[in-house]
């Protein structure tokens, strides 16, 4: 393993974190079901590269690599329920709107 | 022995997924029901020290990264018993055949979930049973396919993954600073680690992560909703062991094990607590739905544990696993009753039901007994609990949170008889003259359960000194 | 050392754009396409950082899969006809034009803070092989594995079957 350029760690930490207000500026500002998943995902996304990154730097690659295979199991398992039940909520509301999610309040 | 607990639902749901589908169709309740029984009835026997769980030899071949203390087999003892509840409710709301078999294939993948999180020991495996359990959860709660409850798993499903997602960062920070993952090593370096920051960070999103999912008060829209949207038998497994298991039993177990008491730590533990019980409670008043009411209570009890937990001595360990152990108990008591009700009267709204004690006697006592026990009315098993909490905090000098924490104790006091006189007590309305009482199962669910309530607060002080301070 | 410095700086810069993109976009399926563009992007970094075990997964499940699941999801939920997209782009631009903004604050922001930067561990005992360490050390996560594949297929039967049986 050769050294690591701390700077490039840094810039990587940088781009987790705007990734990172990318993803609950989807979740919150949209008002779709579907795209509120996308914004998820792109969060799953950052975490995966900070975990690749945390484990390179560290020089525990072989963990982080053993750690991101099941996470990207969970991740899979997780979306497909979730476009599960979004497509439930479609059959019943007719859209995808979350403004219509209105029959249960807090 | 210990790894028979995850290994043992997943081979029997195997073997009940091998082909002759319509003979395993009929026994597939038969088999989870005894599964969970014999799990609580053995784990019941180890606290009670009949047999030693700790040293039973293991083959090689499943020898995993997993351990037991006093905390794990509360949860196990938990969990055993409310998916056999779960299991008995769920025969007079789930009609028999593929639904039933489905429903207990999900409940028991969701069962061997509930069972990892007290074994691991390990935090990146401990986020993979709780992922387990809680998509599980989103499952079942739109089993039914209402579209309410398709509303309520979508909030809950997206509440969750941005819990998923502070745990995960946190997990990524804290491998930064560790670069192993078991319990002890992290627990290592977080405390010699250079990167004070950073550490405080990974802690503030693993406990930001662990609110969400339990529902303490900031964070708790989505409980409710998800509670309350869920047929009935789900509702007794959220509220019983899934949530509990998947946010307070893993927080307590990672502020105990991991993170160490700190006293930033205590302060946000003591607020949130103290914050859940008043909001909780206060909100509780306002509601008509019995499931919602129940829900609100629950947040206020969370509330309960977490300030429990907050205190940092021992003593305030002890009573926030005791008081984890009693609202499994009673929380469940309280949703199997009204999943009689619902079956009975077909409705939750209390406005319209009054007077039902003389129609449905053991409904009517029993849910007295676990109103009286969630009130902190002595001998029953809630009051010890939250003894237990007042004199820690008492003790440790946390004036005004005890003061608090009575105070709103004698709120649930309110709230729970304001729910008693509106449902049970009363004259019998005219629509409500033909009203029975529910069928067997639900009668033996509530029985167990109030047996268990009044039998914990009896033998308290002689047995269960034993399990919590050992 | 020093292009590759650079090459790997770029690569972040076009993580960056295609996950503004993602959401920025107005039309569902080219944001789903966005999502799985960062996940080939991200593939990319991570064959930079020797990865090799997760470059496979990450680019046949997640920028694979994944983006199955959305756009099969999304052609099943029929979106919006091209007037209606139209109608909802203002209120959704509105909404959405002052992220890139945030993001450009973010990022430069950041990139002012002083860090302690080294993280470096002691690589002593650990083993270097990713499977290895999967099979040996990790195998309570493949029994998680297991049961949570498990739950998904219950997951697919409820959720899915049943509903067109409806």
């Amino acid at each position: 393993m050769t050294s690591v350029n701390p700077y490039l760690f840094f810039h990587i930490f940088i781009v987790t974190i705007m990734l990172f207000v990318m993803g609950f500026y989807c979740i919150f500002f949209t008002f779709n079901l579907v795209r509120a998943l996308i914004g998820v995902e792109l969060l799953i996304k950052a975490v995966t590269l900070l975990i690749i990154t945390a484990g390179y730097v560290t020089g525990h690659m072989a963990l982080a690599q053993a750690i991101v295979i099941t996470l990207i199991v969970v991740e899979v398992v997780f979306i497909v329920v979730a476009t599960g039940v979004v497509i439930g909520l479609h059959g019943h509301n007719g859209t995808l709107d979350t403004r219509k999610l209105r029959n249960l309040k807090g | 022995m210990l790894s028979f607990f995850i290994t043992t639902p997943l081979i029997v749901l195997m073997i009940l997924n091998l082909p002759f589908r319509s003979l395993m169709k009929r026994i597939v309740f038969v088999v989870g029901l005894s599964l969970a029984l014999i799990q609580a009835v053995l784990v019941a026997l180890a606290i009670f020290g009949f047999w030693d769980i700790y040293s039973i030899p293991v083959s090689p071949m499943l020898r995993f990264n997993i351990g037991v203390d006093n905390l794990s087999l509360l949860l196990l003892l938990c969990n055993g018993m409310v998916v056999f509840i779960t299991m008995l409710v769920s025969r007079s709301f789930i009609e028999e055949g593929e639904k039933r078999f489905n429903f207990t294939s999900l409940l028991l993948l969701s069962f061997a979930g509930v069972n990892g999180i007290a074994l691991a020991r390990d935090i990146f495996s401990l986020y993979v049973f709780i992922e387990v359990v809680s998509i599980s959860s989103f499952i079942l709660i739109c089993f039914n396919k209402d579209r309410d409850a398709f509303e309520g798993a979508f909030k809950y499903i997206i509440l969750s993954a941005i819990a998923t997602i502070f745990m995960l960062t946190s997990i990524a920070l804290i491998f930064l600073v560790s670069g192993d993952m078991s319990f002890e090593a992290v627990r290592a370096a977080l405390d010699n680690s250079a990167h004070t920051s950073l550490v405080l960070m990974a802690i503030g999103l693993f406990l930001c992560g662990f609110f969400i999912k339990a529902g303490v008060v900031p964070f708790h829209g989505w409980l409710a909703d998800a509670y309350t949207s869920a047929s009935a038998p789900v509702s007794v497994y959220l509220a019983g062991v899934s949530t509990k298991a998947v946010g307070v039993y893993a927080l307590i177990r990672i502020v105990v094990t991991v993170f160490g008491f700190d006293t930033p730590i205590n302060k946000v533990l003591l607020f949130a607590g103290a914050l859940s019980v008043v909001v909780g409670a206060i909100a509780t008043l306002t509601q008509t739905d019995f499931k919602r009411m129940l829900a609100y209570s629950s947040i206020s009890q969370i509330g309960y544990i977490v300030l429990a937990l907050g205190i940092a001595t021992p003593l305030g360990i002890a009573a926030a696993a005791f008081h984890f152990f009693n609202h499994a108990v009673f929380k469940s008591l309280l949703f199997v009753n009204a999943a009689t009700l619902e079956i009975a009267t077909g409705t939750r709204e209390m406005d319209k039901l009054g007077g039902l004690a003389q129609r449905m006697p053991v409904t009517g006592v029993t849910s007295a007994l676990a109103c009286l026990s969630i009130a902190g009315v002595p001998p029953l098993a809630g009051f010890w609990s939250k003894l237990l909490i007042i004199i820690a905090l008492w003790s440790s000098a946390h004036y005004n949170y005890a003061l608090i924490a009575a105070l709103a104790s004698l709120l649930t006091l309110g709230y729970m008889l304001l729910l008693q006189r509106k449902v049970f007590f009363g004259s019998v309305g005219d629509h409500l003259a033909r009203i029975k009482e529910g069928e067997w199962n639900l009668i033996i669910c509530a029985i167990i359960l109030a047996a268990v309530t009044v039998g914990v607060g009896v033998l308290f002080p002689f047995n269960l000194c034993k399990l919590i301070i050992r | 050392m020093q292009i590759n410095y650079t090459l790997n700086l770029f690569i972040l810069v076009i993580l960056v754009a295609a996950g503004l993109w993602t959401v920025m976009t107005r039309s569902l399926i080219r944001s789903a396409i966005g999502l799985a563009l960062t996940s080939v992007i991200l593939t990319l970094l991570m064959f930079r950082f020797d990865s090799w075990l997760v470059t496979v997964f990450e680019l046949s499940v997640c920028a694979g899969l994944i983006s199955v699941i959305f756009i099969s999801t999304i052609s099943l939920t029929e979106p919006l006809t091209k007037s209606e997209v139209l109608k909802h782009m203002k209120a959704r631009l509105a909404r959405f034009i002052y992220l890139p903004l945030l993001i450009l604050v973010v990022g430069v922001g950041l990139s002012f803070i002083k860090v302690n930067l080294n993280f470096q561990l002691p690589v002593a005992e650990i083993e270097a092989d990713a499977r290895k360490v999967l099979w040996n050390m990790r195998d309570l996560d493949l029994l998680g594995q297991v049961v949570i594949i498990m739950t998904g297929i219950f997951g697919v039967i409820v959720l899915f079957r049943e509903m067109r049986r409806k």
